[in-house]
């Protein structure tokens, strides 16, 4: 049992081995850093993956560059500008808020009052229409029947 | 009657937007650098590797930075439009072979023929990233002044030479103490 235990603790690196993208001797904080500042970034080859999911070589060089930022100890800030110079407003996964971006960052909110807005109105009209359309005596008992309750008076 | 032309109306509003959606091309992301002063570099030349090159030996004149990589399937596509505006003399063309190895350069330049006048090696891809380069092949038109005036990313085309690349070529000739930013 006990020998048993030892070989599964012995295999456990080796299930953890092929998670990790690449070895990384850096320590555990400008690693972190490091994945953060790559996972808000995308990857300009593979447009639906950041730079951290990528195995586009391109990415591997922007990785790179990245850990060599945080050991020359510049600010996330400052690499997330390195890349936006050389790439453009695209390479971040949260555009900034500017003239172009408007309509992206507040489009889906006014579209969503506006239909919010419909959706009230015709309610509205809707109670005001029921309420000024009262039916007639035949229809009551008609409905009546269809529910299966007994009609009050005589049967159409 | 009223009511069905509103939907009518909203319908073909979402047609268009689609139908503009559809004709755009998401890989060809605007540059930021166009506009801005050639990022500096200096490296070895491919044919010489002991003779450095760096951009402001090309200060003064208006010229094409080509990005180009033996690997690369688009570059074969892209070659004899490159042998043919060489042929022409119309702009000097610089090589930048991009991550790529020496001799698989040189065997691909020889191989396929050199539109270059010189190229150089950036095989680690750093002035790649400098230049933003993320689609092989990609090129700039860099002006007198050094400013990157535009830039063709993937294969550059013989109607997007002698629609944009040429005229502006011969426009910015003309420019002796402005640039184009």
């Amino acid at each position: 049992m006990r020998l048993i235990a030892v070989v599964l603790a012995w295999c456990l690196p080796l299930l953890a081995a092929p998670q990790g993208a690449q070895p990384t001797p850096e320590d555990p904080v400008t690693n972190q850093r490091a994945v953060h500042l790559a996972e808000q970034l995308r990857c300009l080859v593979c447009q639906n993956q950041s730079l951290a999911d990528s195995h586009a070589e391109l990415a591997v060089d922007l990785r790179r560059q990245i850990r060599e930022q945080i050991a020359a100890g510049k600010s996330d800030v400052a690499i997330i500008d390195y890349m936006v110079e050389r790439y453009g407003d695209f390479v971040r996964y949260r555009p900034p808020v500017k003239a172009s971006t408007l309509l992206l960052w507040f489009g889906p909110p006014v579209l969503m009052v506006f239909g919010l807005f419909l959706l009230l109105r015709y309610l509205g009209q809707r109670r005001i229409r029921i309420e000024n359309a009262p039916l007639t005596e035949a229809e009551r008992n008609e409905a009546r029947t269809l529910l299966g309750e007994p009609a009050p008076g005589p049967r159409t | 009657m009223n009511r069905h032309l509103i939907i009518l109306a909203a319908f073909a509003v979402l047609i268009a937007f689609l139908g503009i959606g559809l004709r755009l091309n998401p890989r060809e992301v605007p540059s930021p650098l166009v506009g801005k002063p050639a990022p500096a570099f200096e490296l070895a030349q491919l044919a010489k590797p002991q003779q450095p090159f760096t951009e402001k030996d090309m200060l003064g004149k208006v010229w094409l930075l080509n990005v180009w990589a033996s690997w690369c399937v688009s570059c074969r596509e892209e070659h004899p439009v490159l042998l043919d505006l060489a042929r022409t003399g119309a702009v000097p063309i610089v090589g930048l072979n991009y991550k790529d190895k020496r001799d698989d350069g040189l065997a691909w330049l020889k191989q396929f023929g050199d539109p270059y006048n010189l190229s150089i090696a950036d095989s680690d891809g750093r002035v790649g990233i400098n230049y933003g380069v993320y689609g092989v092949p990609e090129t700039f038109l860099i002006d007198k002044f050094g400013v990157i005036c535009d830039k063709v990313i993937g294969p550059v085309t013989r109607a997007r030479l002698s629609d944009k690349i040429l005229p502006l070529v011969k426009k910015l000739e003309q420019k002796e103490h402005q640039s184009c930013a």
